[in-house]
């Protein structure tokens, strides 16, 4: 049973009164625990895919079955759901709050999950140990190093266990060295069972994957599986 | 995400911009404090008034001689046309009254008084023994007139201290013969110092009897006739009283006024009242542009942080939790806007009743209730649209906006 199953998806996005197919007839499956890089020039599509997996965006056509569960036709607040215990995000430009610690930033998920402020602080100081910011806990984000915002962003994304983890350009706004730190930590958490997908333009990036999957136009023009 | 957690989310919101929560606050405060302190200046006006009617005495019924009232043409108008005087034995009529406690007719003239080679302009008053209790007035020296005195002509006079202290100076005034007018009167008492009271100063008359005042202005009608009730619930039947036996007294025709200083009281509490209404709406003008002001800054406050919003949706919030926490954010800023404002409000009805003592300038409680609430709800009203917008933000494009 494959963890993301997407036949015939259809985006289109209309730019004054032309119709711009972002997405075009697209199947894709992707197994738990899989490494899957997504390449292509800008504008291929491939940020949109991320997001129809993600659940920000829907499809204007075709199904997707998330955990083998049909979620286009879920709700708003029930696709919130799935994205806060299913799914963590890692982008480029970091998204931290600014004007909150490292350790709320990374507590953030867990509020809106709910949980209680004991457990919460326990498993932020064990996320701040595990990403080495245990003693960057109190620093906002300004205060931080690149490397160190976006480990900040993997804690984040990761603090609630998710089963898929969708990275935009992860080291995009990174030096050669700190994002092959980055990628290494992303790298890890995979090999604990933890689907990644990345996007990237990044040939010499998507390569390290185990599996690469080309867009051009709305369309997989290459899948190495 | 539980309601504290919204809290402190707004809470560290709300502090991570200091210069524009300074400034949402502010304004919500001026609102708040305008309505406070106007409100306190309309109703510090109004017990002002009410008090100085109260001074004049209480349960009083006022008779005029004449008719206010405009009733049309009545046959009466036409047969006789200036209204009768009022009498001293009418006053004496008035007080066989059941409903009626005590009056006391009088008659106001000006003269001069004049003793050992000073003289002074002095403001008579023509009065009878009941004068002095029916104004809830005090001697401070010597006795007032007794009945027979007042009936008569006695050439007695009870003098207002300032008469006192202008024309005798430290001398004892008791016992010396003043002169009024071409009269020569002996002084029986002082009264206590009691200042203004409906316009006239007690403290610059000279009191004379009735019968004697009337016969130095040679007249012998009167300039009003007081009446006490004898007790609050008898102050209509004694007003009907009044007027029954006036009546009569005037061959059937209604040709006096009478009022009650309740409600010449009641229509000055009325009036004063609207006013204090009446700078309270404009005060809350104020609130309502503060309000208007809390939802720009809200929905300036939604821009800034689309990319935030992108990211709680990206994280899972649904769109309830991201318009409460605006939401409370809006409720943030107007309560402590509102609160400020009630310290500033307060202060400033301080400032006025140090600097006007005699104003008795207190918020009205329904104004500090209705200015609190007011603030609070206009700033929840307000952060509505503001809180529904951040909540619809599609997330791709408010993850994408930086």
């Amino acid at each position: 049973m494959p963890l993301i199953e997407l036949t015939g998806i259809e985006r289109v996005f209309t730019l004054g009164d032309s119709a711009v197919h972002a997405l075009h007839a697209l199947d894709l499956s992707l197994e738990a625990g899989e490494y899957v890089a997504i390449m292509g020039p800008s504008g291929s599509g491939k940020s949109t895919l991320l997001n129809l997996i993600g659940l920000l965006d829907r499809p204007d056509a075709g199904t997707y079955r998330f955990e083998d569960r049909d979620v286009t036709t879920l709700s708003a607040d029930e696709q919130a759901r799935v994205r806060r215990e299913r799914i963590g995000f890692v982008f480029q430009s970091f998204h931290l709050v600014p004007r909150l610690t490292a350790a709320e930033n990374i507590a953030l998920p867990l509020m809106l999950a709910g949980i209680e402020p004991a457990e919460r602080a326990l498993r932020v100081k064990q996320a701040l140990a595990d990403f080495g910011l245990a003693d960057r806990a109190g620093h906002r984000p300004d205060q931080l190093s690149g490397g160190q915002r976006q480990r900040v962003a993997i804690a984040r994304a990761t603090i609630m266990r998710p089963a898929l983890i969708l990275a935009d350009e992860p080291t995009g706004n990174l030096d050669r060295a700190t994002g092959e730190e980055v990628m290494r930590l992303l790298e890890v958490l995979n090999h604990n069972g933890v689907t990644l997908v990345v996007v990237t333009h990044d040939g010499a990036l998507g390569a390290r994957a185990r599996r690469q999957i080309s867009m051009e136009d709305g369309s997989k023009v290459k899948d190495s599986r | 995400m539980t309601p504290t957690d919204t809290l402190r989310f707004a809470t560290r919101a709300a502090t991570g911009y200091p210069l524009r929560t300074f400034l949402m606050v502010l304004a919500m405060s001026i609102g708040v404090a305008a309505v406070v302190v106007l409100t306190a200046l309309g109703d510090g006006a109004r017990r002002y008034v009410v008090n100085e009617f109260s001074a004049l005495g209480s349960n009083l019924i006022i008779v005029l001689p004449g008719r206010s009232e405009t009733g049309g043409f009545n046959p009466a108008n036409a047969i006789t046309g200036t209204p009768r005087d009022l009498t001293v034995e009418d006053a004496q009529a008035i007080t066989r009254a059941p409903a009626v406690l005590r009056t006391a007719p009088i008659t106001i003239g000006t003269s001069e008084a004049t003793y050992s080679g000073k003289l002074r302009d002095v403001t008579v008053v023509g009065a009878t023994a009941d004068y002095l209790k029916l104004r809830r007035m005090e001697l401070a020296q010597g006795r007032f007139f007794s009945a027979e005195e007042s009936n008569g002509t006695t050439a007695v006079a009870v003098i207002g201290t300032k008469i006192q202290s202008e024309l005798f100076g430290v001398e004892p005034a008791i016992g010396r013969v003043l002169r009024v007018g071409d009269r020569r009167f002996r002084i029986i008492g002082v009264l206590a110092q009691s200042g203004q009271g409906l316009g006239m100063n007690a403290d610059e008359v000279v009191i004379l009897p009735v019968a004697a005042a009337q016969a130095m202005f040679n007249t012998n009608t009167l300039f009003r006739i007081l009446v006490e009730a004898r007790g609050r619930a008898a102050i209509e039947p004694a007003r009907a009283q009044t007027l029954e036996i006036l009546k009569t007294r005037h061959d059937g025709e209604e040709d006096v006024t009478v009022i009650t200083q309740d409600a010449v009281l009641a229509t000055f509490d009325r009036i004063l009242g609207t006013l204090t209404y009446g700078v309270a709406g404009i005060a809350a003008i104020s609130l309502a542009v503060a309000g208007i002001l809390v939802m720009n800054v809200m929905l300036v406050a939604v821009t800034q942080r689309t990319g935030e919003i992108g990211l709680l949706k990206a994280l899972g919030a649904p769109g309830a939790t991201i318009r409460n926490a605006f939401l409370a954010e809006a409720a943030l800023l107007s309560a402590t806007g509102a609160i400020v404002g009630y310290a500033l409000g307060q202060a400033g009805a301080f400032a006025l009743r140090a600097a006007f003592p005699v104003l008795p300038a207190y918020p009205p409680d329904w104004a500090v209730i209705a200015a609190l609430a007011t603030a609070l709800i206009t700033g929840l009203l307000f952060g509505v649209m503001p809180a529904r917008r951040a909540a619809r933000l599609d997330p791709v494009r408010a993850l994408s906006k930086r």
